[in-house]
């Protein structure tokens, strides 16, 4: 249960990093806390105490596994993370050089 | 094997991620590739769309199984009526803007990384409509949605990167939630099948406070992909600030197939409506249409002033379908058709000014009716249909919106719809006085016409406007617009007529 709320204070803490940071690499930076709690959800619903790699093996009987089908799907999480990460970091850099600055109060061409 | 109907669904997805590979791989070299690529990867979505409406009214529901493994274990693509819908909606569209495409990119350079992205996001947005399986939707969302950040800093100017920060940082807050509801739906129902979740759902009987949260995230995540009210603020300044066909995609289906489908499937088809959600959803749709359309009315920058009206225009959608009744959904699926049809149109007439005078300002423009002729015309046609003038698409179906609230003694905001419709007009006519009629402008004189791909592009779109009507015409209705209109209706069935869809 601790994990749990651990992981929603991690969350918490990415939106909390993007609603209210000015600077826009530490924008970027709660998109990717954000993610990364949402993943760590995703494999905390299929993992249980003492569980074990549902690998089969001729001589062993299983009996209590963790569920591999959410680390595969966090796994292409993951990935999709990755390409909007390195998207946004490029798009940062793009700002950079246009504007000269990282803060967004100073970035507002686009009213409203 | 070759005569199995389910082996066209794959295509969707192969065709133009297929297509997008091999631009981006040969691409830079041949220069009239990525063209030819990009028109013939469109015609042929187009074509196998319209065969699959033909496949849906002979086979009923059609389920590819990927790789063999049947559902609920392996992915499923399911072609039924709502997909079908989807999907030519979808390519029709895409097609037409990749005709415009054409001449309008000569403007810019490396056009083959726009074809390769634009196939990207062709890709994403049919695979989000054909699969049947939850984190698979989540995969291809995220595709389109990736292509579309990039597809928006284009330009990599001021304005065009400050949006796509912004429009890259919502959406993915928005992907975000999505996600967090899937794994919570995974954990609740240990399955990712759509039909299989749905079934599962329905033996666990009363909706628990786990669902509630389900749909409280579902409905943050897909109305921020879709742009209702609240969650809006990315769409009046991303739509604009992309290139002009690319406007005309996103505005035109990619809010549609990432939002308003999604959201669709998941709340009709997979949780099922109860009464809190649909009048959620009827407040939503009802906030969006006032809100977009009293601050469209304001704008003096053409393209601007059109992604507001797409907001307005996606809460006149999202409250026909919310109804639940079958007239209400019938109404808002023709109102989601024609909208794409003429708010495509109109976004890339506003890139056929943007083409010929070199500006957006409407301020700036007047009189251009006589110098663009073609321009003008379908962009009256268009704003005439938007506006609804009897005998264009528009008019008939905001019209079956309001009777379908009238219907259901939704009184109030059936009044809000028809001020909202008269608002639209209003807006319309501002754009054809100010650009249109009026006097020319000196600087204007050497306007000249645009050239003959976008002349044809937006011919061919202001012809199904005024034939739009005609998708209410009994036979044509059956085949195309009532099977949809069915799917959704029938809700939870869904799962039902799947599963025994699958051989």
């Amino acid at each position: 249960m601790a994990l749990y709320i651990l992981c929603t204070i991690l969350f918490s803490l990415g939106l909390y990093c993007i609603l209210r940071k000015r600077n826009i690499i530490k924008i970027i930076i709660g998109v990717i806390i954000a993610e990364y709690a949402v993943n760590l959800f995703f494999v905390l619903i299929g993992y249980r105490v003492e569980g074990r790699a549902p690998i089969h093996a001729p001589d062993q009987k299983i009996l209590n596994m963790v569920d591999p089908l959410p680390q595969a799907i966090v796994l292409t999480a993951i990935v999709i993370g990755l390409a909007t990460t390195a998207l946004l970091i490029a798009i940062a850099m793009r700002i950079y050089e246009k504007y000269g600055t990282f803060d967004i109060t100073k970035i507002k061409e686009l009213k409203g | 094997m070759m005569h199995d109907p389910t082996n066209i669904i794959p295509f969707f997805v192969i065709i133009p991620l297929a297509g997008a590979f091999i631009i981006s791989i040969v691409g830079k070299r041949l220069k009239w590739l990525p063209d030819v690529m990009g028109i013939l990867a469109t015609l042929g979505l187009l074509s196998i769309s319209i065969l699959s409406v033909r496949f849906v009214n002979l086979y009923g529901t059609l389920v590819y199984t990927v790789g063999g493994w049947k559902p609920p274990i392996g992915i499923a693509m399911v072609m039924d009526g709502l997909t079908a819908f989807f999907v030519v909606t979808i390519n029709l569209v895409a097609f037409c803007v990749a005709l415009f495409s054409i001449n309008y990119m000569e403007r810019f350079t490396s056009k083959w990384k726009f074809y390769a992205l634009f196939l990207l996001m062709l890709g994403g947005m049919n695979g989000v409509v054909v699969t049947g399986d939850v984190f698979n939707l989540f995969v291809f969302l995220e595709i389109a949605a990736v292509a579309s950040y990039a597809l928006v800093a284009f330009g990599t100017e001021k304005h065009e990167l400050e949006a796509a920060f912004k429009y890259a940082v919502m959406s993915s807050v928005g992907s975000l939630f999505i996600l967090l509801a899937i794994a919570i739906l995974y954990s609740y129902t240990s399955t990712l099948n759509m039909a299989d979740m749905a079934n599962v759902l329905i033996k666990k009987g009363e909706p628990s406070n786990i669902m509630l949260m389900v749909s409280v995230f579902f409905i943050m995540g897909f109305g921020l992909k879709s742009a209702l009210v609240p969650f809006h603020a990315w769409l009046p300044d991303a739509h604009p600030s992309a290139p002009a066909p690319i406007s005309a995609m996103l505005s035109g289906v990619l809010i549609k197939s990432l939002g308003i489908y999604a959201l669709c499937r998941m709340f009709y088809n997979v949780i099922g409506v109860s009464d809190v959600t649909t009048s959620v959803f009827l407040f939503l749709g009802a906030l969006s249409m006032i809100v977009g359309g009293i601050l469209a009315i304001g704008q003096w920058d053409f393209k601007r002033l059109l992604a507001y009206s797409s907001i307005s225009q996606i809460g006149y959608i999202v409250l026909g379908i919310a109804l639940g009744t079958p007239l209400g959904i019938l109404a808002g699926l023709f109102h989601l058709f024609n909208h794409s049809v003429f708010k495509s149109l109109l976004f890339l007439n506003s890139g056929a000014l943007e083409y010929s005078t070199g500006t957006r300002d409407l301020k700036q423009m007047g009189g251009l009716f006589k110098k663009m002729p073609i321009t003008g015309s379908t962009n009256m046609i268009a704003s005439m249909s938007i506006a609804g003038i009897p005998p264009l698409s528009g008019f008939w179906s905001k019209l079956l919106i309001i009777i379908a609230l009238v219907q259901a003694g939704r009184f109030g905001y059936a009044v809000w719809a028809v001020i909202i419709s008269v608002l639209t007009l209003a807006m319309y006519l501002k754009v054809l006085r100010y650009g249109f009629f009026g006097q020319l402008k000196e600087k204007l004189n050497k306007v000249r016409e645009v050239p003959i791909f976008m002349k044809l592009s937006m011919i061919a779109l202001a012809c199904i406007c005024i034939i739009g009507g005609m998708l209410l015409v009994y036979g044509f209705g059956r085949f195309f617009l009532n099977p949809a209109a069915d799917v959704m209706f029938e809700g939870t069935k869904y799962a039902a007529v799947t599963m025994a869809a699958v051989q």
